[in-house]
């Protein structure tokens, strides 16, 4: 099989992120429950993932780090216990649900008021239309760093600038470019960054994290056993333990630490050179195709290794199980959670193919993918014409 | 089994500041170890850090010079 999904999980990992998880599987107790050697060895491996992960983003403390089981879940912790009544937050078009459906709910119950920057045909959104919409009331904005259905990367940078100029809080969901792009909180004026192990950072799924700037309060989601404070019969105040009640996922932390270090090894810049060259190369290789739609802005060169396309009216599903029973090429057809972005790109109906590349995918593979929808495309979109 | 020691005993108010404290002091080759904190003490987690009572003042200012947190400290037979 040639794997190209990994906008929606990395599904080749590196043999480090398995051997930490099974050692942690041999080894692991329960983290802050004890001083057993087990517990302990656990307690230490936690903290360690925190620290590191604070140092790849920049979080200004490793207890800022709160484990999550995915950028959802870091999410639906962040909309849910920031905003009182009456706030006005700011998200866009580009929107993943794991966004959308956490502040349209408030919406609905009259907590929040929501304003949705516009993307354009290309799939960005501009500077000054953010700025248009802020109001006295505006407590955040909530914005993804890259569209998971086109791959548009968006200039966090100057967002950030213009939030930390207004007080506005500054949220993004980094799920689609954690591993893949370097982010720096502090550089980028992120005040809360929600992250996803399983996809960039190569981690086991059910891992994730939400990384916070001091003094961001927020109400916990669930409250229960911390391993601390137990006699106190409120969740304590301080992080992480406000945000992380129950036994955390420690054999997937120790994976995602895993992951973590492979990307730092690695470098990410290389990662990310390497994922552009195949995007880069994929692109160049069936653009001229006929029929063929491909969405997003590929004028740049800094993108998410997306590129989603349609071969004429033909129904995305249709062409996403041709690609897996005939050529054995994974990718994903339809809706991507994304139903605004799909909505501007007038692809409602037909859905959309999306390819997406991650480090462990070859330029071979890359040829042998354009070569299938070539074939594809000469044959589906003759007979549709037939 | 060891007769009781002089000690003091350093406790934090969560396990991350535990674990900060603990990595510091073993880098820095200070002496002492995790211990369960004991039951006549009252804590908001559950480990501390025990070691010789004499060393208390040089593992405090280490931890405060390092800007690293703990809740309160003790001496006792331990």
């Amino acid at each position: 099989m040639i794997y190209l999904d990994n906008a929606a999980t990395t599904m080749q990992k590196p043999r480090g992120v398995i051997e930490a998880v099974v050692q942690a599987m041999k080894t692991a107790g329960n983290a802050a429950r004890g001083m057993g050697e087990a517990a302990l060895w656990s307690s230490r491996l936690i903290f360690e993932v925190r620290v590191q992960v604070a140092t790849f983003f920049n979080v200004s403390r490793p207890d800022h780090v709160i484990f999550t089981s995915n950028a959802t879940e870091a999410l639906n912790i962040v909309l849910n216990g920031l905003f009182i009544r009456g706030d006005h937050v700011i998200t866009t078009d580009l929107e993943h649900n794991a966004v959308l459906r956490p502040l349209y709910r408030l919406q609905e119950r009259g907590d929040i008021m929501l304003s949705i920057v516009p993307a354009d045909s290309c799939g960005n959104i501009h500077l000054d239309v953010v700025e248009s919409l802020i109001r006295s009331s505006t407590r955040a904005i909530v914005i993804t760093h890259a569209s998971n259905l086109t791959g548009n990367v968006v200039d966090v940078r100057r967002i950030g600038q213009l939030a930390r100029a207004r007080d506005i809080l500054f949220v993004v969901d980094a799920a689609q470019t954690a591993g893949s792009m370097p982010i720096d909180m502090e550089n980028l004026h992120i005040d809360v960054l929600c992250v996803t192990g399983h996809k960039g950072l190569f981690g086991p799924q059910g891992t994730g994290c939400l990384c916070l700037r001091e003094g961001i309060d927020i109400r916990p989601f669930k409250v229960g056993g911390t391993g601390v404070q137990s006699f106190s019969k409120t969740q304590p105040q301080t992080y992480p333990e406000r945000l992380e009640a129950g036994t955390l996922n420690t054999h997937g932390i120790a994976g995602l630490a895993a992951g973590i270090s492979f990307v730092q090894s690695t470098g990410i810049e290389k990662i990310h050179r390497h994922e552009m060259s195949l995007t880069r190369r994929f692109y160049d290789g069936v653009v001229s195709l006929p029929d063929i739609q491909i969405y997003g802005d590929f004028s740049v060169d800094d993108r998410a290794p997306i590129v989603a396309l349609n071969l004429g009216k033909i129904d995305s599903a249709i062409v996403a199980d041709i690609l897996s029973t005939t050529y054995g090429i994974a990718t994903r057809a339809g809706a991507h959670c994304a139903p605004r972005m799909h909505e501007v790109l007038g692809t409602v109906s037909q859905g959309a193919v999306r390819f997406s590349f991650s480090w462990f995918n070859t330029e071979d593979e890359v040829d042998r993918a354009i070569e299938a929808l070539r074939d594809i495309s000469q044959h589906l979109v003759s007979n549709a014409h037939d | 089994m060891k007769l009781k020691e002089d000690s003091v005993v350093i406790t934090f108010t969560s396990t991350t500041d535990a674990m900060a404290a603990e990595l510091f002091f073993n880098k820095k080759a200070l002496r002492g170890r995790l211990i369960p904190v004991p039951t006549s003490i009252t804590a908001g987690c559950g480990m501390a850090w025990k070691a010789p009572a004499e060393d208390r003042d040089e593992l405090l200012t280490a931890l405060r010079r390092e800007g690293l947190r703990y809740d309160k400290d003790y001496r006792m037979l331990l």
